[in-house]
């Protein structure tokens, strides 16, 4: 896995566009297919984001630090714009076609989640697990869209489940679905840094006003 | 609980009574077995004895059980044996059964290799009249019995629906005469019906498939199923490379894991032995092996690439050759260019490789799913150092093969008497190999290469030259003498030497390159890859020379009547020329022989935004007599989704000689949502049957291809056309 | 090693394995039933589906110390009317080649129809498509649970 830094989750929405196009046939081979997402190895701690002054722009660089970990495919992957969620670190589509439904566990007689994925994960059988595992709702869709949409997505109360800022802080330093992204079982990038780190950018960004990054 | 199947009770036999039938319709000697014949109700799986030296047995319960000399993995050889059997018997399709005929290259040789085996779709087209004679032959001493009985002239006696009669009422299904039957002499050369009678062969809803209720309700027996007394599991870690050796191991943590019973090193790397598959892939894992690669191929698949490009520059050994294409190029006609890469492909049947033996030390009993039971059983009496009498090798169900099975290097038939001979005898054991095994293990499709030449002049294709680049899979095989000329191997390049299309300038030659790759037939065997490029490749020439694709092959087709017939056939099951097409998408053509069956299909396309999406194939099938309509539908079916799948996903890249794919992650297979809907149609015909396991396979590919270009799309030269799609 | 109490087709077995032994395996090589299939062991191909308290699952991808007191269903105890229904559909069509998928095959279809007794094509995608059949037996395993449907209709 390549380390590189915050340039990349720019990078990342660019590349998810690049699959729906290259995915094109005759146009894509396995030497051109799209780069592996990147993913970042650590998270800046909160500390080093003091020296901005400007509590706009420090909340703006909290959430950017924040956002490797919303970006990375542990995340991203649960959390599609469309019915299907994607997988591996290539976030490809979930194999076998899975659809969300109602409840974000699978389509009525069609797969459920918890067909193939159960309480913890099986690594004798390659398949993540958690008592929660189920896909984030449409409203809180992040594929495709800028980490400045996904941000403004997750401080509205109306498209994250009616948490306040504080609920929010909490969900995303102590929900164990969250903390999966971290223990993600054999074969798979974890997450970036740890929960308690990413815990503490969310925190320390509510903390400065919550300001998204532009676009 | 059902899944077993009970042993017969020794009583059984005497209550049952034998009919001999079997080649040359000698009696043989009677030896009692337990095996699993299956019906189509499901009900025979209960207990059947059979006879190992007949084709036929007739039981005191009516009940006649076909032993079928090859191998049922899904073709359907179990139904169609007993379909021509039970035809000329007059038998009623309840009363009929099927069962494998254990190993015997005598009795059960495949009449066109003269061993027994199955494969290169051959089945019926071997058995058509030998398994119509035991039928006949069976009917025949039936009806004599019954006259001797009755004191009635044969000829009076009519048989129907397994019913014996005579118009003075007399009647007997076959299980009370067959007793008596036996003692007739058999007829050397019994009359067959004349087609015209047929009451099952070619019949619509004449029969259903023998195996359909076992194989749906869990009871039919495969090899992973089979768990005699004492049974050890063994795996076997084998090197990552091919021709990798064991320097060194060592198996302390391994020996640790409880259910562990034993390690040993054997030739193909080393065996872990074990209370059951689960105790036996842990342990596998903590083996520490360090792997001597000096002599494996360390070569990856991007290299070899590469090296057939390079070759492919360079015309190889002559094939055909007929007029002078570098003249006509020299001409300056439309030069049309183009290269296609095929890749490794592995088989990937259901079934992972596994085989079982027992070894007594005088004796040994093997069964398994054998594509090839008489090298098998040569294999494993070397192996132990016995006489091939004292060791028995029966046949029994596997799951699925694509040619898999069919080992001509008998590598597995030696690596599990290896394994037993390792832990010495006495101890049954299950050689089990995982999915990551079968794919990794080799015997692939070979990676292939074609560079397409072809001149275009006046609206016409007047040359047409084709440069091969491929592995041999016959080399070093004890088929080589029958399948190689001038060391030449025909499997490399069938198909594309001798194209349906007149084309006044042509040449194939062939670059046969060794690699230390294991390679092997892979359902429709060189036509995998020669069928695409040739119909590819006709198609592009045809649209530059401004020709519809079905009119201009049929053009070109003037001595080729059954090209020809498939091909205006399934134009007119598509409405080739009428249909009137949804926006965005396209259709397109193709027509392949192979193994003397004609296969034609169009394919119907849109372009998602992953790739093609194929909505409904036509396909148009003339394999002579027609014996069994659904399972020929049933195979066209089934190879037209095999196929799909492997073209758009299927590729088994190398890494510095490490296979990469080791599951359906990464080795993607088609599932449901990706079926297209399909329509067959049978063209009639009365020339000799021939087979249909393989010939669905090559025309969909080239087809999917030719109807991406009707979209303007290039033509995929290198499969599959969608490899980033796996993990 | 530990021991566990599988209840399997409404009957105890007492098993001593390893904890993170599958249910597939313990299901073959411990309590012997041997209808439920070995594919892939990585939940890809569904050759070894069953019914944990009659919900699907693949039993390759679940240890059996996640298993508990949960009733295993296998194709060996399928009684369900939609069993039935699915199983002579599957044999009015013909649907199994090589029949080593159908096992799985036939536990998926019942449990759709048990969920959805009408399905539609896409709901047949939906439900199936998490069942590999090398053999590409879909086109009839489609017609099989159409017919296995209208006949539950009765």
């Amino acid at each position: 896995m390549r380390v590189v830094g915050t340039g990349t989750l720019a990078l990342l929405a660019g590349s998810l566009a690049a699959v729906a196009i290259a995915a094109y046939p005759g146009l894509r081979r396995a030497d051109a297919a799209p780069e592996a997402v990147r993913m970042a190895a650590g998270l800046k701690p909160v500390t080093d984001f003091a020296r901005i002054k400007n509590k706009d722009e420090r909340a703006v660089a909290l959430f950017e630090e924040a956002g490797k970990v919303l970006q990375s495919p542990r995340c991203m992957n649960c959390h599609p714009a469309g019915d299907r969620p994607t997988q591996t670190d290539k976030m490809l589509p979930h194999q076998p076609l899975v659809v969300r439904g109602e409840a974000g566990m699978g389509a009525p007689g069609g797969l459920a989640c918890t067909t193939c994925h159960h309480e913890a994960n099986f690594d004798a059988a390659r398949v993540p697990g958690n008592p929660k595992w189920q896909l984030a709702p449409i409203e809180m869709a992040w594929q495709g869209r800028s980490l400045g949409q996904i941000c403004a997505q997750i401080k509205d109360s109306k498209l994250n489940g009616g948490k306040t800022m504080a609920q929010l802080v909490h969900h995303m330093a102590e929900d164990e679905l969250v903390g999966w992204g971290w223990n993600p079982g054999a074969g798979r990038t974890p997450a970036p840094g740890t929960q308690k780190q990413f815990g503490e950018l969310i925190k320390a960004w509510a903390d400065a006003g919550a300001a998204c990054p532009k676009g | 609980m059902n899944a077993h199947v009970k042993p017969a009770a020794s009583t059984a036999l005497s209550r049952r009574s034998l009919l001999k039938a079997g080649a040359g319709l000698v009696l043989a000697t009677y030896v009692a077995r337990n095996g699993v014949a299956y019906a189509q109700d499901g009900a025979a799986a209960k207990s059947v004895n059979i006879a190992p030296n007949t084709f036929l047995v007739i039981g005191q319960d009516d009940t006649v059980t076909v032993l079928c000399k090859h191998i049922e993995f899904g073709q359907g050889p179990f139904t169609g044996m007993a379909t021509l059997v039970a035809e000329e018997l007059d038998a009623d399709w309840t009363q009929m059964r099927a069962d494998h005929a254990p190993s015997n290259p005598v009795l059960y040789k495949n009449l066109l290799f003269g061993v027994q085996g199955t494969g290169g779709s051959s089945a019926i087209a071997n058995s058509y009249e030998q398994m119509r004679k035991v039928g006949a032959a069976a009917r025949a001493m039936l009806v004599a019995a019954a006259a001797d009985e009755w004191k009635v002239p044969a000829e009076e006696i009519t048989v129907e629906k397994g019913i014996i009669k005579h118009a003075s009422g007399k009647q007997s299904g076959f299980g009370a005469l067959a007793a008596k039957a036996m003692q007739q002499p058999a007829p050397a050369n019994p009359q067959l019906k004349d087609p015209s009678a047929f009451k099952l062969i070619g019949k619509e809803g004449a029969v259903t498939r023998l195996d359909s209720v076992a194989k749906s309700n869990g009871t039919a027996e495969y090899t992973l199923d089979i768990k005699d007394p004492g049974t050890l599991t063994v795996l076997v870690a084998r090197s990552p490379r091919f021709g990798g050796k064991v320097a060194s191991f060592d198996a302390a943590a391994a020996k640790a894991v409880p259910g562990v019973v034993d390690i040993k090193k054997v030739p193909n790397g080393v065996a872990v032995y074990a209370d059951g598959f689960w105790p036996a892939k842990t342990a596998r894992e903590l083996l520490k092996i360090t792997w001597d690669d000096s002599k494996a191929e360390t070569r990856g698949t991007a290299q070899l690439l590469e090296e057939f490009r390079a070759r492919a520059k360079k015309q190889g050994a002559l094939v055909k050759q007929e007029g002078d294409v570098d003249a006509e190029i020299a001409k300056g006609g439309k030069l049309i260019e183009t290269e296609f890469v095929f890749p490794y492909l592995a088989h990937a049947p259901m079934e992972p490789i596994n085989a079982f033996i027992h070894w007594k030390g005088e004796t040994a009993s093997a069964r398994y799913g054998s594509q090839f039971p008489t090298p098998d059983h040569a294999a494993i009496a070397q192996v132990l150092g016995l006489d091939i009498a004292k060791v028995e090798l029966k046949t029994i169900l596997a799951g699925g093969s694509f040619g898999r099975r069919a080992q001509q290097s008998t590598h597995v038939a030696l690596e599990l008497a290896q394994v037993a001979k390792a832990i010495g005898p006495g101890r049954p054991v299950k050689l089990v190999w995982t999915r990551e095994d079968d794919m990794r293990g080799g015997y692939y499709r070979p990676f292939s290469l074609h560079r397409m030449r072809g001149v275009v002049r006046d609206g016409k294709i007047v040359a047409w030259s084709d440069t091969i680049v491929g592995q041999s899979i016959m080399k070093g095989s004890p088929f080589e003498a029958m399948t190689m000329k001038n060391g030449l191997d025909s499997t490399a390049y069938e198909g594309s030497n001798e194209i349906p299309y007149q084309v006044p300038n042509f040449r194939c030659d062939l670059h046969q390159v060794d690699v230390g790759v294991p390679v092997l037939w892979w359902r429709s065997v060189g036509h995998t890859h020669t069928g695409y490029a040739v119909e590819a490749f006709v198609d592009q020439l045809l649209e530059a020379a401004g020709q519809d694709p079905v009119e201009g092959r049929l053009a070109m087709m003037a001595d080729k009547p059954r090209h020809a017939g498939v091909l205006k056939a399934v134009a007119q099951l598509a409405d080739w020329k009428g249909a009137k097409l949804e926006a965005g998408r396209a259709r397109g053509v193709a027509v392949v022989e192979s193994f003397n069956t004609y296969v034609a299909q169009v394919v119907e396309l849109s372009m998602g935004q992953e790739g093609p999406v194929v909505h409904k194939v036509w396909c148009a099938v003339d394999c002579g007599v027609a014996v069994n309509p659904d399972i020929i539908r049933a195979q066209m079916e089934g190879g037209i989704g095999f196929a799909l799948g492997h073209i758009l996903y299927a590729q088994q890249p190398l890494e510095e000689g490490r296979p990469v794919a080791g599951n359906f992650d990464s080795y993607r297979s088609l599932r449901i949502n990706e079926m297209p809907q399909i329509e067959v149609a049978i063209v009639p015909s009365t020339e000799k049957p021939t087979g249909v396991g393989e010939p669905g396979v090559p025309p969909l590919g080239p087809a999917v291809a030719n109807a991406m270009a009707k979209l303007g799309l290039p033509r995929p030269t290198q499969l599959p056309i969608r490899p980033g799609d796996t993990a | 090693m530990a021991a566990f109490t599988l209840k399997i087709n409404g009957r105890e077995h007492q098993i001593d394995v390893d904890p993170g032994t599958p249910l597939l395996w313990a299901i073959r090589d411990n309590v012997g039933l041997t209808g439920t299939k070995y594919g892939c062991g990585v939940a890809q191909c569904g050759a070894c589906t069953v019914y944990v308290d009659g919900q699907t699952v693949r039993s390759c991808s679940l240890p059996v110390s996640a298993v508990g007191k949960s009733e295993v269903t296998t194709i060996e105890g399928l009684t369900s009317k939609e069993a039935v229904a699915v199983q002579k559909a599957w044999a009015a069509h013909d649907v199994p080649q090589c029949g080593y998928c159908q096992s799985g095959q036939v536990m998926s279809a019942a449990a759709l129809l048990g969920l959805n007794p009408k399905p539609t094509d896409q709901d047949i995608d939906l439900a199936m498509n998490g069942n590999i059949c090398r053999c590409a037996t879909y086109v009839r395993i489609r017609a099989a649970i159409h017919s296995a449907a209208k006949s539950l209709e009765g």
